[in-house]
């Protein structure tokens, strides 16, 4: 069983991908409609963002166990530009694109877990996990 | 590789259903497309049916909710139906408000909704 796979986000199609293998992924971990459904749409919201400020980078689909419970983890990294504050792209509504800004903010309320590691100049690397209750 | 969503008119409503996952550009030739067939058609009522729809993510979100205020500029109603237990979910928690986006159940109860709005 392969419990690690990856898609390189290089264009619009990738994200595409990205999402695909998730749903695939969830759903062999056995996570429902709606788990399947929130992993899915962070997964598209990373991958958009990677496409969006850092032109390339790769979304990483990792299955994981936390005691006796099952789940995923989708580490999202790119070498951009960094983000210049943390804080204020957590905000509800922030956008430097003309999106929506929903965004990470979104990312962190679908997952468990959520962590943003960032450089500037060096790149961003965020994780985001969710198990199977 | 872009798809094009099939658009149908029944008497003054044009009827769109979304079978498949929405890519980027798909969803960005549909907007033009919609706006183009009312155009065409003098259509005053659009029903968007989403039924198969499994998640929505917030660009995707975006480009339906310009299209509504689009299809309004234009001078026709839309009425978005059939939209999953799961989408909904994920749309809320997202952080995702359509507002002032008239929604029903499913295709039958938004075409009845539809003629009702044109109506008044």
């Amino acid at each position: 069983m392969n419990l690690r796979s990856s898609v390189d986000i290089i264009t619009e199609w990738d994200i595409v991908a990205a999402r695909q293998l998730g749903r695939n992924e969830a759903k062999e971990v056995g996570f429902g409609t709606v788990d399947q459904a929130r992993i899915t749409t962070a997964i598209s919201e990373l991958a958009r963002n990677i496409y969006l400020y850092a032109g390339k980078g790769k979304i990483e689909i990792r299955q994981i166990t936390d005691g006796n419970l099952r789940g995923l983890l989708v580490i999202a990294s790119d070498k951009g530009p960094g983000i210049v504050d943390v804080r204020k792209v957590m905000e509800d509504g922030y956008t430097t694109s003309g999106g929506l800004g929903a965004g990470l903010p979104g990312v962190r309320r679908l997952m468990d877990d959520f962590k943003i590691e960032t450089v500037l100049g060096e790149g961003t690397t965020i994780s985001a996990s969710k198990l199977l209750r | 590789m872009i798809t094009r969503i099939p658009i149908l008119k029944l008497r003054d409503c044009l009827i769109v259903s979304i079978q498949w996952e929405l890519d980027d550009q798909t969803a960005l030739s549909f907007q033009e497309d919609l706006l183009e067939k009312l155009h065409t058609t003098s259509a005053r009522g659009v029903v968007l049916d989403l039924t198969p729809i499994d998640f929505i993510d917030s660009f995707i979100a975006k480009v339906l909710g310009d299209v509504i205020n689009m299809s309004g500029l234009m001078g026709a109603k839309v009425v978005i139906t059939g939209i999953q237990p799961a989408v909904a979910i994920t749309l809320i928690e997202l952080g995702i408000r359509l507002e002032n986006v008239v929604t029903a159940l499913d295709l039958e109860n938004g075409l009845e909704k539809l003629e009702r709005e044109l109506e008044d």
